[in-house]
């Protein structure tokens, strides 16, 4: 049986820090490394050789690189020294671009829906909104249960000035100019993908 | 008076998560006679999860308008961050604009829909290393008057100040440097096998569940090993431990009720400072075990 390479191709090119599987050498360090190893179907290690066996759906469709807490272990200790981080961070979001995830993944919901949306919205983070809109993802109701969980810390907050009673802030002065750089930024990553 | 340019972070500003990070830091910087100069009208840095939303080109704009506006206000002065988070992305940032031509030849254009433009050459900081390397050991040392002599702490490094780049040489599975401020202030740190273990940081938000398991070793470890308190240099590790004691003591049978500071609260109390000049009315879990030294 032969291999397709063509989806291995594929992430060399148009996934962030993507070419470094090929140096890979599966010595499983980056899976005993991960916090949240219990809750991975397939390690860092499983993956990228998934990657270089063609499996295209299993890979984009995997929630396992959303598990990616960004901690940094895994490029700690690594010994060829990948960028593992990155290249995680890389296939979901190239996961993301191609349509292939679970739209009710929990960090894809946070980081996208609710995370990305929060920043550009006014340049910045704003605390208060980004919980809210987190809570309430899911209904009122629910948005509700989860308020009342947290409902001593938020308190606490409201006490020490830590959160802002007001959910609403204000955007950036340069935030027409903020706002035109990141659809240049979005349009140059196509091409910059592309010629990688 | 040491003069640097300032990138705060969302989490640092008035209101935020971090305030008493903020609050604490600038009394520190009050008593060392460093000025800390903002940069004008900055935007967030798109922190470690904007990866999912961002992607790369998008992500690294962020940085890099915080740099031309840091460029154009103050020179090529020092950048300082006093979040983890936001360090490491100015730093993953800037070595990808001095190491790739493409990327930097694309963010320029990018930049350039904002008026601005970044040449590089800034040098991007974490205030932990300004202390360490231009105040230093010594310095922090002699500024103590209030020595916190018997108090238990738990040095807490976490992450992202310690992997991938790191802090003044010290290893990743054993860094000292938090250690270091422990002792300077007086104060004990107790061995702490879970100083570099991770909170779940931004995926507290998201797997609540598996992130407070995470967080409960981490808490369980400083008890078990007879922390007082528990110091950390970044806001999310700060967040995540102290305001999430109550959903794990409450889900996870535990009963903690440990105070999370900054390694700057520590110091602003050692060096003679108020309660409220290290911030110390901010926390959520009350910072009584300092009530003997304030």
């Amino acid at each position: 049986m032969a291999y397709d390479l063509s989806f291995a191709k594929e992430v060399y090119k148009k996934s962030e820090m993507g070419h470094w599987i090929k140096m890979c050498m599966q010595c499983g360090v980056c899976a005993g490394s991960c916090p949240l190893r219990a809750h991975w179907q397939h390690s860092p290690r499983q993956l990228f050789q998934m990657v270089r066996a063609g499996k295209k759906d299993e890979v984009l469709k995997s929630s396992d690189m959303w598990m990616c807490t960004s901690c940094y272990n895994c490029i700690a200790r690594c010994p060829r020294n990948l960028p593992i981080t990155h290249i995680i961070h890389g296939l979901a979001r190239y996961a993301e671009t191609q349509g292939k995830v679970d739209p009710t993944q929990p960090t894809r919901r946070f980081a996208v829906e609710v995370f990305w949306e929060n920043i550009v919205s006014t340049g910045r983070v704003g605390e208060a909104m980004l919980t809210m809109r987190l809570y309430f993802q899911d209904g009122i109701g629910a948005g509700i249960q989860r308020g009342l969980e947290m409902k001593d810390s938020a308190l606490g907050m409201l006490k020490t000035r830590r959160l802002n009673p007001i959910p609403f802030r204000g955007k950036i002065k340069g935030y027409d100019g903020f706002k035109k750089m990141l659809a240049k930024a979005a349009e140059l990553e196509v091409k910059l993908e592309n010629k990688a | 008076m040491k003069e640097y340019t300032f990138f705060p972070g969302c989490s640092s500003e008035h209101n935020a998560s971090a305030a008493n990070m903020e609050n604490s830091i600038q009394s520190m910087c009050r008593i060392l006679g460093i000025k800390l100069n903002e940069i004008d009208d900055w935007n967030c840095c798109s922190a470690s999860i904007g990866y999912a939303g961002g992607g790369q080109l998008p992500r690294m704009a962020m940085s890099a308008r915080n740099f031309a506006l840091a460029q154009k206000q103050r020179g090529n002065t020092d950048l300082v961050a006093t979040c983890a988070a936001c360090w490491l992305a100015m730093r993953e940032t800037n070595e990808r604009l001095e190491h790739e031509p493409d990327v930097k030849g694309a963010i320029n254009t990018a930049l350039g829909e904002a008026g601005l433009s970044y040449d590089g050459h800034i040098r991007t900081r974490h205030f932990v290393e300004v202390l360490i390397e231009d105040i230093g050991w010594e310095a922090l040392k002699s500024k103590v008057t209030k020595p916190l002599k018997g108090l238990k702490v738990a040095g807490y490094v976490g992450c992202q100040t310690n992997r991938p780049f790191g802090v003044c040489g010290d290893s990743f599975e054993n860094p000292l440097y938090l250690d270091r401020m422990i002792e300077a202030t007086g104060a004990t740190a107790v061995p702490f096998p879970m100083k570099v273990a991770c909170c779940g940081g931004a995926l507290m938000f998201s797997e609540t569940e598996k992130s407070c398991v995470l967080t409960k070793q981490i808490l369980q470890s400083a008890v078990d090993n007879g922390a007082e308190v528990i110091i950390t240099p970044c806001p999310v590790c700060q967040l995540n431990l102290e305001v999430y004691q109550g959903m794990i003591n409450k889900n996870l049978g535990t009963n903690f009720n440990i105070p999370i500071l900054y390694y700057a609260q520590l110091f602003v109390l050692a060096w003679g400072g108020s309660w409220q000049d290290a911030a110390l009315h901010q926390q959520v879990v009350a910072a009584e075990p300092l009530r003997r030294f304030a």
